[in-house]
């Protein structure tokens, strides 16, 4: 690609040409966070401390001191996160190849379904349809679940009843299938996490975490305004931060698409 | 008889809050027995070890045999009210605020006259039970009340100044998720508190005993997480100009010691939730609870901090936990001296392994959370300060004040 193409694709994106959408929530201390039974470590929710606010402790700045877990909020998910991803080569946030944090998306929308369903689980024949009437998904692409969990309130959102969460998800083969039949570059959901509330009793438990990252893909969680996205077409960034050995990052998801002045 | 203690009411807004004042507080430092006797709601005055008389005002020999040994103990409190007197005009400005206010002198039967504040219902020529309380300055003082309870003689205005009574007192319950918090909720909404601000961190994670907690009278449900500065900041802001008591039952209990513990993840939740929690609660809601130190009938009066007993000696079967614990206490006594000014009171109370899910492999004796709430309701009642509840409570005090490090070596066995 010649240096004026990228120069032309700047200066879409400052005209309009490419829109940029943030895929990301706001990183704040009431989101809810993964919740795990009590006796284990829990993830730390996201916490801001000032440090000065042009006040005594520093007359002319404003800065905060953040504490935060690397799962919390719309978060990157790396191989290593997972225990069948734990020996692959460049499996952490830091070693991961940088190119890899730049791919294009599909977009499933399963939002009506999972109106109706919290236990919602996206099956090979949904996806194969999905096939039928967008395009089969390339290589290399982010499969995005678009269920419209990010627009519900933080208690339905996080779906918690005495059973566990109830929150949608894939099953284990439909993953399997997207990892082995379509190479596709990582998944990505709306939910806590990327595998379904109720995942710990499927076989395998946690399935999406179980092949994908088994298989060096990437996770992305949390993420809002897959609406606003075309289920073929756009291009996602999103790029953790270089924690050493780090299992995952918060980050800001942004997705290109391509807007009405070409 | 004490004329019941009508509903405040609502403040006018053009009036100019009174300001607290103290009473002259300053005490030597044998008269601090008295202190201590107080801060637990014990009557002790000091027995003289050799020839058994009982000493008062404190003093360094006795005025009987010249016995320089001269303990604390507990003395029966019963006496005749002998004289009594109603100041009128008084100089001291706290006192002045306040007259007419009843004194008189009390012969006890131990022996020694005191002069004491006067309850209503206490009727000169008559006979009488003195306590030893704190004033508004944290100093001890001697009231006499009527010898049997007489009908609501709580509401005395000479004895609701010395103590925290919750009635028409409006409090906030710093977590309601926990056995411990709901039971608190529904003691002071039993014992007159005219709103019970119960706080939830996390609403969108369900916890038992929500919807009974909703159903308790005059609860108020608020969004309040002991870890997040940015929302115990913003309950201040919304509710602190009307929370006269707090009872922190915000609580992370662990089994484990420290080095069997992986890394230091939990340890820094047990310290954000009860040390840093309380430093949160303090910078919030300290400065407007010290400004309305004496608002009225329901002026800010207390706030009652939860402490495991093994802040004082660590249990190393819970070590961790009583470490942080232990710092939770020492912060409580910071703040009892930040907060006198105001004449707010910090009241800690202790207690041995709770009855909940936590110590569930501790054999009993437990303190049941409920019997936990009737304590810090009568604890406030009292105007005490320092509260042990429970006889593992008890007892690890009791062996404390003998030989401490033999406690230390028991507690690890």
């Amino acid at each position: 690609m010649s240096v004026s193409s990228l120069h032309a694709f700047a200066r879409a994106v400052t005209s309009g040409g490419i829109r940029v959408v943030d895929l990301t929530q706001t990183l704040s201390p009431e989101f809810p966070t993964i919740v795990l039974p009590p006796e284990f470590g829990q993830c730390a929710p996201f916490r801001l401390e000032e440090i000065s606010r042009y006040d005594e402790r520093g007359p002319a700045w404003y800065w905060n001191n953040f504490t935060v877990g690397e799962h919390t909020g719309t978060h990157f998910d790396a191989p290593i996160h997972w225990v069948t991803g734990k020996d692959l080569p460049d499996n952490a946030v830091d070693t991961i190849p940088v190119k890899n944090f730049i791919a294009p998306a599909v977009v499933i929308d399963c939002s009506k379904v999972a109106a109706s369903d919290p236990d919602f689980v996206l099956t090979i024949p949904m996806v194969e349809a999905w096939e039928r009437e967008h395009g089969r998904i390339e290589p290399g692409s982010w499969v995005l679940l678009r269920t419209d969990w990010s627009k519900r309130p933080y208690a339905g959102y996080a779906g918690l009843s005495e059973d566990g969460a109830h929150t949608p998800g894939p099953a284990p083969d439909v993953v399997k299938w997207l990892v082995e039949q379509r190479d596709v570059h990582g998944l990505g959901t709306e939910t806590i996490g990327t595998d379904a509330g109720q995942a710990q009793h499927f076989n395998p438990p946690y399935p999406a975490h179980f092949y994908m990252h088994g298989k060096g893909r990437y996770g992305l969680q949390c993420l809002a305004n897959l609406d606003l996205l075309p289920p073929q077409g756009a291009v996602i960034i999103a790029a953790p931060l270089k924690i050493k050995q780090g299992s995952g990052s918060p980050l800001r998801v942004l997705a290109l698409i391509a807007g009405e002045r070409a | 008889m004490t004329e019941p203690l009508p509903r405040p009411r609502r403040k006018n807004p053009l009036g100019r809050t009174r300001l607290p004042l103290s009473p002259q507080g300053a005490r030597s430092r044998t008269a601090h027995g008295l202190t201590a006797a107080a801060a637990e709601g014990r009557f002790r005055l000091q027995t003289c070890a050799d020839c058994g008389a009982v000493v008062y005002p404190p003093r360094d020999a006795c005025p009987q045999c010249l016995s320089p040994r001269l303990p604390y103990e507990d003395v029966e409190a019963g006496g005749v009210l002998v004289a009594e007197t109603t100041v009128r005009a008084a100089t001291d400005p706290y006192f002045r605020e306040r007259v007419p206010w009843r004194i008189g002198t009390v012969k006890l039967d131990a022996g020694p006259a005191l002069v004491a504040h006067l309850h209503g219902d206490a009727a000169e020529g008559g006979r009488v039970r003195l306590e030893l309380k704190l004033d508004k300055s944290g100093a001890p003082v001697a009231i006499a009340l009527p010898e049997r309870d007489t009908p609501n003689m709580q509401d005395d205005p000479q004895l609701r100044e010395l103590t925290s009574d919750p009635k028409y007192r409006r409090v906030l319950i710093t977590d309601g998720r926990t056995a411990v918090g709901q039971a608190m909720a529904k003691a002071f909404s039993e014992a007159g508190s005219s709103i019970v601000f119960v706080g939830i961190a996390d609403a969108w994670k369900p916890f038992p005993g929500m919807g009974a907690l909703r159903g308790i009278e005059r609860v108020e449900i608020v969004p309040f997480d002991m870890t997040d500065s940015e929302s115990v900041t913003e309950q201040a802001e919304q509710n602190g100009g009307r929370v006269d008591i707090i009872v922190n039952t915000a609580e992370h209990v662990r089994a484990g010691g420290i080095i069997d513990r992986r890394g230091i993840g939990i340890a820094r939740e047990e310290m954000d939730v009860r040390y840093f929690g309380l430093m949160r609660l303090a910078q919030a809601f300290g400065p407007v609870m010290r400004f309305r130190g004496a608002d009225g009938v329901n002026s800010a009066s207390a706030i009652v901090n939860l402490l495991s007993v093994y802040a004082l000696m660590n249990w190393p079967a819970y070590g961790a936990h009583s470490a942080a614990e232990a710092a939770c206490l020492s912060a409580t006594q910071s703040l009892r001296a930040e907060l006198r000014p105001g004449g707010v009171r910090m009241v800690n109370v202790f207690f041995g392994p709770l009855d909940t899910e936590w110590f569930q492999t501790v054999p009993p004796p437990k303190v049941a959370p409920a019997a936990l709430a009737r304590a810090v309701i009568e604890a406030l009642k009292r105007g005490v300060e320092d509260v042990f509840v429970g006889d593992v409570a008890e007892d690890v005090r009791a062996r404390l004040a003998v030989n401490p490090k033999a406690l230390e070596r028991e507690l690890a066995s």
